[in-house]
């Protein structure tokens, strides 16, 4: 069973690399099972995860929870044309708690936290230490800021860039270009190593060939 | 009165939660809501599987184009499903985990969902090397910058870049490339990611309050 597995695996490895050729019948064949057991995959975790773990097992101790299996069950009416639009009210229950929960949130994390984080003593490193920064201290600091205000005026596209809010708004794309470039980086670095971890298994758990 | 109560369920919910906040003994309330809201999720499931079959399943009666590969599509999800629901060779019987060790579930997700995903990622990395190769040719100074900052982060995570400037002495070790990547993610990369942060918290503000207003009307579709 192990060794059927093992083959298994490598076959579908294979079929989905495949597709550096050319789209071709293997990688269709891999990309079908992927879709199908995927799907599969997820509805039976969810159905056990949340439908018996959070409702059947907590019913008893929380009889409003058969207000969100109701809702959840007016969601499949979908399914029937002439009544259908009632699986509008669930998905208004999760687009209202969503801005709901949003708006707190992404003030808190996004916005106050952030601007706080930004707004720090430059040369100092505490409010009541005196001028005791390095120079890399404060020439990193500084970055952080200018940074920050010339990214945000790139955002604001209220107003023509032009003059020297133009000015700030390119300091700004700078930066911008720079997170994009770190985020690239890691993007491809992860990547790249999701690759090795595919092709460490073809050559050693499937071939042998390295130890 | 299609178009009403939706509204009204937006307006409630997404202010009584944002009353919460201020509220404590209604703070409970997200948590609340959180559980509902994966309640729902698992119906929504439920309806996606059943699309998926339903697509499939006309593919194959209409004998469209590569409907072979429905057929490979519906079993996958079947057996997967049948498997998980009636946990098939679980040790532990129905009252074990779904996905305990032994079980069909797992060794399927370890033997076919695990290397198809893992693969299928893995799979990028040349498309991203296809890209970087476009985005490389540092054609203006925007494109250079990003082709020096991803540059710099790529090497600063290898041996190789700590072996390219190992000799640089101390006193000015920022120069290693290590050291510069950590400077790059630490400034620089910080205050842009701060600015799209900011900018991403004030288009989420904006957007939720016109839903809850209900302004925004779009998620409901049309007026049938």
């Amino acid at each position: 069973m192990e060794h059927f597995a093992l083959w298994l695996s490598a076959f579908l490895t294979l079929g989905i690399l495949s597709f550096l050729y050319k789209d071709n019948p293997w990688y269709k064949l891999s990309e079908a099972i992927f879709v199908g057991i995927s799907a599969g995959f997820w509805v039976v975790t969810l159905f056990w995860d949340n439908l018996v773990g959070k409702f059947w097992d907590g019913w008893q101790d929380e009889p409003m929870l058969f207000v969100g299996a109701a809702l959840g069950f007016l969601m499949l009416l979908r399914l029937v044309p002439k009544i259908g639009w009632i699986s509008r009210w669930p998905l208004a229950f999760i687009v209202g708690a969503t801005s709901g929960l949003w708006l707190m949130n992404y003030l808190a994390s996004n916005i106050m936290v952030q601007v706080m984080a930004t707004i720090q003593p430059l040369f100092s490193t505490g409010y009541a230490s005196g001028f005791d920064a390095g120079w890399g201290a404060i020439i990193s600091s500084l970055v952080i800021v200018v940074g920050t205000f010339t990214g945000l005026v790139y955002f604001f596209f209220s107003k023509e860039h032009k003059g020297a809010f133009g000015g700030a708004a390119r300091v700004g794309i700078f930066f911008i270009m720079i997170t994009f470039g770190a985020s690239f980086g890691y993007t491809v670095m992860s990547r790249m190593s999701l690759l090795i971890g595919r092709m460490d298994f073809l050559l050693g758990d499937w071939l042998g060939m390295i130890g | 009165m299609r178009q009403q109560i939706p509204l009204l369920i937006t307006f409630i919910v997404g202010t009584l939660l944002i009353v919460s906040v201020f509220i404590p003994p209604f703070g409970d309330l997200e948590t609340t809501f959180n559980i509902w809201f994966d309640i729902i999720a698992v119906f929504a499931f439920f309806l996606g599987g059943g699309n998926l079959l339903r697509v499939h399943i006309n593919k194959l009666r209409k004998r469209k184009r590569d409907w072979g590969f429905s057929i490979v599509t519906i079993l996958g999800f079947s057996v997967m499903l049948i498997a998980g629901l009636f946990k098939i060779g679980n040790p532990g019987d129905i009252a074990s985990a779904v996905d305990a060790p032994g079980s069909l579930f797992y060794d399927i997700f370890n033997s076919v969902q695990y290397p198809l995903s893992a693969t299928m990622y893995s799979l990028l990395a040349f498309f991203v090397a296809s890209a970087s190769y476009r985005a490389f040719r540092a054609k203006n100074r925007e494109a250079t910058l990003l082709l020096i900052a991803a540059f710099i982060i790529l090497l600063g995570r290898t041996p190789f870049g700590v072996m390219l400037t190992g000799w640089i002495p101390d006193s000015t070790s920022l120069l290693q490339i290590p050291n510069l990547a950590i400077w790059i993610m630490n400034s620089p990369n910080l205050a842009g990611q701060r600015a799209i942060m900011i900018g991403i918290g004030l288009g989420v503000i904006s957007m939720s309050l016109r839903l809850i207003l209900g302004i925004e009307r779009s998620y409901l579709g049309g007026d049938k």
